[in-house]
């Protein structure tokens, strides 16, 4: 097993050296470089020149991309573009907490939930329950996320009349309900996008098991439902559902940008989107390898789970 | 109680005749014609109606996109009335004109992003499915590192290189999805490449063009016919995303995503939401109009299409 | 004296409920009786509703389908009339099921034992310790190696004859008055199954246990059952004791049931038909394999230094069970795996070992029929585009040349005109099969290659194959490389038979030299694991199959 674990790894290092070759190349197709955003209107042929050789961008571009990737697996992701003289390592480290907090509080409450309620789905296939529930993530899964967070605060802010459509205020000091309810129009929102895929596809996996002849032949051992699913369904669908978790986290990855933006509170999200805005190459290439990787390893864990939930290669002959 | 009580040891024989011949019993009838269930009519009917707009919408639009119901009463968010029934916007136009305006902008980019979606994905996943393992893998992995790279990601750093206009976000969005369609194009063809019926073809000594035109895409067509369902819904949530970010259409031209984000404030502030949720409910109905059709198919296909997302 | 009545279905229908939600018949109004200690066969081919009625014995029934009239009594209970709870209670502890397919009934993620056992547990008949200690009886009983630890193993660890006994295992572990058996060793060799039927038979016989045995093999039937109900379509044909069945059949069905078992024949030379002096295809000291340098040095080497002589006219059986490199053979030949040694001439002519090198009159020359109907023609065309693409392909036929030539292949094969415009999906399995065989004459091949052409199609159906086969052997002057792991039916029809064993030729000859003594030991224990159609046949057989098999293990392979 151990060869085709070290494998499926080696090949998402792979993957992600193959996703920062992309990204530093589509980066230097932006117009300009560095000296001359830096430099500005000010810039002389000789100033110019001098701040090249200085930032080595006057090396082939081969050679400037091992110096970006060298430095920047050793955490240094240089100097931001737009920002004056700020490190772009102080940009995100002011920025990152929300997105994280949003992100890990979404995976915490939404992934739980929804798997369960898949999985109950699937148990009572074609019950009032699963059609509902079916209908119901049909339609979201589908609904573009400023719809849902639409409703959302059509509910919350105009229906129920707490708080606001905006997320405002400082989260230094407060607990974790404190910080649930802070957030609770950008996680209820996320939580319902990736409810929809989970619920969907963890009753996919699950009453893909259940059509399994061994799920028959256990039923016709008069084993009781209740062990059935628990027993031999659970345990042949852990990885399948695993899988899907880490592809709906991966998509929280991307969604969460769309959410800072509605939502009007900072982030590393919106830290990418003015990024774009102001040009600033550096900052999306640094930003851009933090998403990428975090998609990256997602998807690995994706990829393992299947193996590892395998026990004909846990267990080989 | 019974037609026939007898006793269990005696040798019963079924009454025959002579010509009866037992004959192989047929194959089962193939699972019954494909019906739209209520939900998928109702999606049709909603695609239609938006595929009706999306043609005519400009022409039939009360005002021109940027033109003022009320110029002489000149006020943004202003509450739905005779004149402007979904209301104005921020800069006090009518949003059902934007609306009707917005509809060919946003369909129209989708849909011509994911007919180039699927050429690329096509044309690559099936070609690489049957050419050599050499090419094979390198296009895999090419695309897979593609794959690796979230669609909105994506989608802002060509914007960010190119600058928005409708070309690149049509070509953006067929660049960023053609790896999920070669991803199942490959699959597809390399399902039926292994099936006896090409393997015959081989046999019988036929060249490329015939394997794939005659035996492979007849059968591929159809889980590819739906699955374009499914993409044209994430290709319409992209531009929305990207123009919702300010990053796609660019004002002061209308699309739905644009719009949403044009009028933020409107929530933002409480003042009204119909600016908003105008635009939202449009795209929200086209694609999961869309998506009720697609599951219907799917359905009928055996609902293999979700295991392959 | 009157013995208990275990299980009784009297007037029983069960229908198919379509999607439209109309119900389609499948089980007419069957009455029968199983009684203490007593196996009755349910035989028929597919569509018959064997399998339906036998699961109707457990309370169940597959998912759409409903018992929509008469009753099923257990022990004077009316299943039907049980709710899910009390319907529990009784499967697995009162009625047990045996699948056909042990790999796929066996959860891939739980230890054999704990499925072996749990079902005892679970109703409260036996402790886990007593169950455990039960089940290890069991395994040996039932001739598993290693009983002791072999419950501690993972499914995928065992082979599929034993994971085949386990199964009868887990059924027995808690000692059910009532076994149902689905076709249990369809799935295995020939040889295995002898082992695998001798082992139940056993257990059975051992523990007094009545069964219901599904099956479409009167000849397995004949060897555990003590009476037969026979099913067509739904519907009793017949219904007796199993001697008065197999030996006087009154209903025609029956009667057409056993002639499609075809004996192994009586020894005697057969007539030399049709058959020339020169070899059609001559293959010398041919190696291949798979994996690495395929044309030079595989990495896994199947065939070993294969020499045959196929004359003109002529029908060469190929036999082996799964493994013995017989299919890989057939690919050889026909260029879809290259050799990396030895030659194959076609006509004298030297064959390249790649298909691609081949030119398009050698490729006319040798067609390959396979085994599956179902995937080998293409869903998406029509018979007419099936049958008529060889045509245009190899022979230059088209427009009214081709439709005509086409008419006359479906003549040839036996099927109507109206199938030109059909669709494979509109046609019966055997009807496939027989386009199959059609495209492969229209190109008018001097050799076709048959890979287990009957062994998907029921007896009946493929016995009618059989019979087409002959007929165009007679007629056209092909000649055919037979494939098959049945030694009847290949030696029904072969002139000379090539018995291939892990990848060599064990033996080769006329059918009458290979089935008469002295012969390889492989051959021997292939002939005497052929059931016979009569009561009685497998207590006598055992002794020649273990002589040899003991030859075979004692490694003397002349």
């Amino acid at each position: 097993m151990f060869p085709i674990l070290i494998k499926k790894i080696g090949a998402g290092l792979l993957t992600t050296l193959g996703v920062s070759i992309v990204i530093f190349i589509g980066t230097n197709l932006l117009p300009g470089d560095a000296a001359q955003i830096r430099l500005g209107q000010a810039s002389t042929e000789d100033s110019l020149k001098a701040l090249r050789e200085e930032l080595g961008l006057n090396l082939p571009l081969y050679q400037q991309y091992f110096r970006w990737l060298f430095n920047f697996v050793q955490g240094d992701f240089g100097t931001s573009l737009a920002s004056g003289n700020v490190t772009i390592a102080q940009l995100i480290s002011d920025r990152y907490e929300n997105t994280l907090i949003v992100s890990s509080l979404t995976a915490m409450i939404g992934v739980p939930i929804s798997v369960g309620l898949g999985i109950i789905a699937a148990m009572f296939p074609g019950t009032l329950y699963d059609r509902i529930l079916t209908l119901g993530s049909v339609t979201l899964v589908a609904a573009p996320e400023f719809f849902t967070a639409t409703l959302m605060v059509l509910f919350v802010v105009f229906f129920l009349g707490i708080g606001n459509a905006v997320v405002v205020g400082s989260i230094e000091d407060k607990n974790l309900v404190e910080l649930i309810t802070h957030f609770i129009l950008p996680i209820t929102t996320l939580c319902l996008v990736i409810a929809a895929q989970l619920i969907r596809m963890t009753r996919a996996a699950v009453l893909n098991v259940m059509s399994s002849p061994y799920i028959e032949m256990a039923i016709l051992k008069g084993i009781p439902r209740r062990r059935v699913v628990m027993r031999h369904a659970l345990l042949n669908a852990i990885g399948p559902i695993v899988n899907v978790i880490a592809i709906n986290l991966a998509y929280v990855v991307t969604g969460v940008i769309v959410i800072e933006v509605y939502f009007g509170y900072s982030g590393l999200a919106t830290l990418i989107v003015q990024g774009v805005q102001t040009r600033d190459y550096i900052l999306i290439q640094t930003l851009g390898m933090i998403f990428c990787a975090t998609y990256v390893i997602l998807m690995l864990i994706a990829d393992l789970s299947s193996i590892l939930s395998n026990p004909r290669l846990r267990h080989p002959k | 109680m019974s037609k026939l009580k007898k006793n269990e040891d005696e040798h019963y024989v079924a009454p025959f005749s002579a010509e009866v011949s037992f004959d192989e019993l047929q194959d089962a009838p193939p699972s019954g014609k494909f019906r739209l269930s209520i939900t998928g009519k109702i999606g049709v009917v909603v695609m239609v109606f938006w595929m009706f707009v999306a043609l005519f919408g400009q022409f039939l639009a009360p005002f021109e996109e940027n033109d003022l119901p009320f110029p002489d009463d000149y006020s943004e968010f202003q509450k739905p009335r005779p004149g402007a029934w979904l209301g104005t916007d921020v800069d006090d136009r009518d949003i059902l004109s934007r609306v009707m305006y917005g509809a060919g902008r946003t369909i129209g980019i989708s849909l011509a992003g994911v007919i180039i979606a699927y050429i690329i994905g096509v044309t690559l996943g099936i070609g690489s499915s049957i050419a050599g393992a050499r090419i094979d893998l390198a296009l895999t992995q090419f695309f897979n590192i593609m794959l690796a790279i979230p669609t909105i990601m994506f989608g802002l750093v060509v914007v960010a290189a190119l600058g928005s206009s409708i070309p690149v976000l049509i070509i953006t969005a067929g660049a960023i999805f053609s790896p999920v369609v070669f991803r199942l194009s490959r699959a597809l063809g390399m399902e039926i490449m292994v099936m006896d019926f090409v393997e015959a073809a081989k046999v019988r000594g036929e060249g490329y063009r015939w394997i794939i035109f005659k035996e492979i895409w007849p059968n591929a067509a159809m889980p590819l016919i739906s699955d374009f369902g499914l993409r044209f819904i994430y290709v319409i949530l992209f531009v929305s995303s990207l123009s919702f970010l300010g990053l796609g259409v660019q004002p002061p031209m209308a699309d739905w995503g644009s719009m949403v984000r044009e009028n933020l404030g409107a929530l933002q502030y409480g003042e009204s939401v119909v600016p908003i949720l105008a635009p939202a409910i449009a795209i929200a109905s086209l694609t999961v109009g869309i998506n009720l059709i697609v599951d219907d198919i799917s359905a009928h296909a055996g609902g293999k299409l979700s295991g392959r997302l | 004296m009157e013995k208990k009545v275990v299980f009784e279905a009297s007037n029983l229908c069960i229908n198919a409920v379509r999607d439209d939600g109309s119900e389609l018949p499948i089980v007419k109004e069957v009455n029968f009786q199983v009684r203490e200690g007593e196996v009755v066969a349910l035989i028929g081919e597919s569509g018959s509703g064997k399998t339906t009625i036998a699961l109707s014995a457990l309370g169940y029934c597959k998912p759409g389908l409903k018992i929509s009239g008469g009753s099923t009594l257990l022990f004077d209970q009316d299943l039907s009339a049980m709710n899910i709870e009390e319907l529990r209670q009784i499967r697995g502890e009162k009625v047990a099921y045996l699948a056909q397919s042990a790999i796929a009934t066996f959860n891939p993620a739980l230890k054999i034992n704990e499925q072996v056992t749990e079902s005892a547990v679970i109703h409260g008949s036996k402790t886990q310790p007593e169950a455990d200690s039960f089940a290890k009886g069991l395994y040996g009983a039932l001739d598993l190696p290693d009983p002791d630890n072999i419950g501690t193993r993972y499914p995928h660890q065992v082979s599929g004859g034993q994971l085949q006994r386990l199964m009868a295992a887990m059924a027995l572990c808690g000692e059910p008055s009532l076994l149902v058996l689905d076709e249990p060793t369809t799935a295995l060799d020939v040889t295995t199954q002898i082992e695998v039927l001798k082992a139940f038979k056993k257990v059975i016989r051992e523990r007094g246990a009545a069964a219901i045995y599904v099956t479409h093999d009167l000849a397995v039937v004949a060897q555990i059952a003590d009476r037969i109900v026979v099913l067509y379509n739904g519907d009793v044909q017949e219904k007796g004791s199993a001697k008065a069945v197999i030996s006087e059949p009154r209903h025609p069905y029956t009667r057409r049931l056993m002639q499609a078992v075809r004996p192994l024949p009586a020894a005697g030379e057969k007539a030399k038909e049709n058959i020339l002096p020169d070899n059609v295809i001559e293959i010398n000291g041919v190696s291949a394999g798979y994996g690495g340098d395929v044309m030079s040095n595989p990495k896994e080497v199947i065939l070993k230094d294969i020499n045959l002589q196929l004359a003109r006219g002529e029908v060469l059986g190929i036999i082996g069970e799964s493994g013995s490199g017989k299919s890989t053979l057939a690919r050889v030949i026909a260029g879809l795996l290259p050799s990396f040694e030895g030659d194959i001439l076609l006509d004298n002519q030297k064959l390249q070992p790649r298909l691609e090198d081949r030119p398009r009159s050698e490729l006319r020359k040798i067609q390959f029929v396979y085994q599956m109907a179902d995937t080998a023609i293409n869903p998406k065309q029509t018979i007419g585009n099936i049958l008529g693409r060889p045509l245009e392909f190899y022979l230059d036929m088209y427009g009214s040349k081709r439709k005509d030539r086409v008419l006359e292949l479906l003549e040839m094969v036996e099927l109507p005109k109206e199938f030109y415009t059909r669709f494979p999906h509109e046609l019966s399995g055997g009807q496939k099969q027989r386009i199959n065989l059609a495209r492969a004459l229209a190109a008018e091949p001097e050799v076709l290659l048959c890979d287990e052409v009957t062994s998907a199609l029921d007896s009946i159906v493929g016995a009618n194959v059989i019979e087409l086969l002959r007929g165009l052997r007679k007629n056209l002057g092909v000649s055919f490389v037979f494939i098959s792991h049945d030694l009847s039916t290949v030696s029904a029809f072969a002139d000379t038979i090539a018995v291939m064993y892990k990848g060599i030729i064990a033996e080769t000859g006329t059918v009458h030299k290979v089935l008469s003594p002295p012969s390889h030991p492989y051959t021997d224990l292939l002939i005497s694991s052929v059931p016979e159609l009569r009561v009685g046949w497998l207590e006598e057989a055992d002794k020649n199959i273990q002589e040899a098999k003991n030859k075979l293990e004692q490694g003397n392979l002349t």
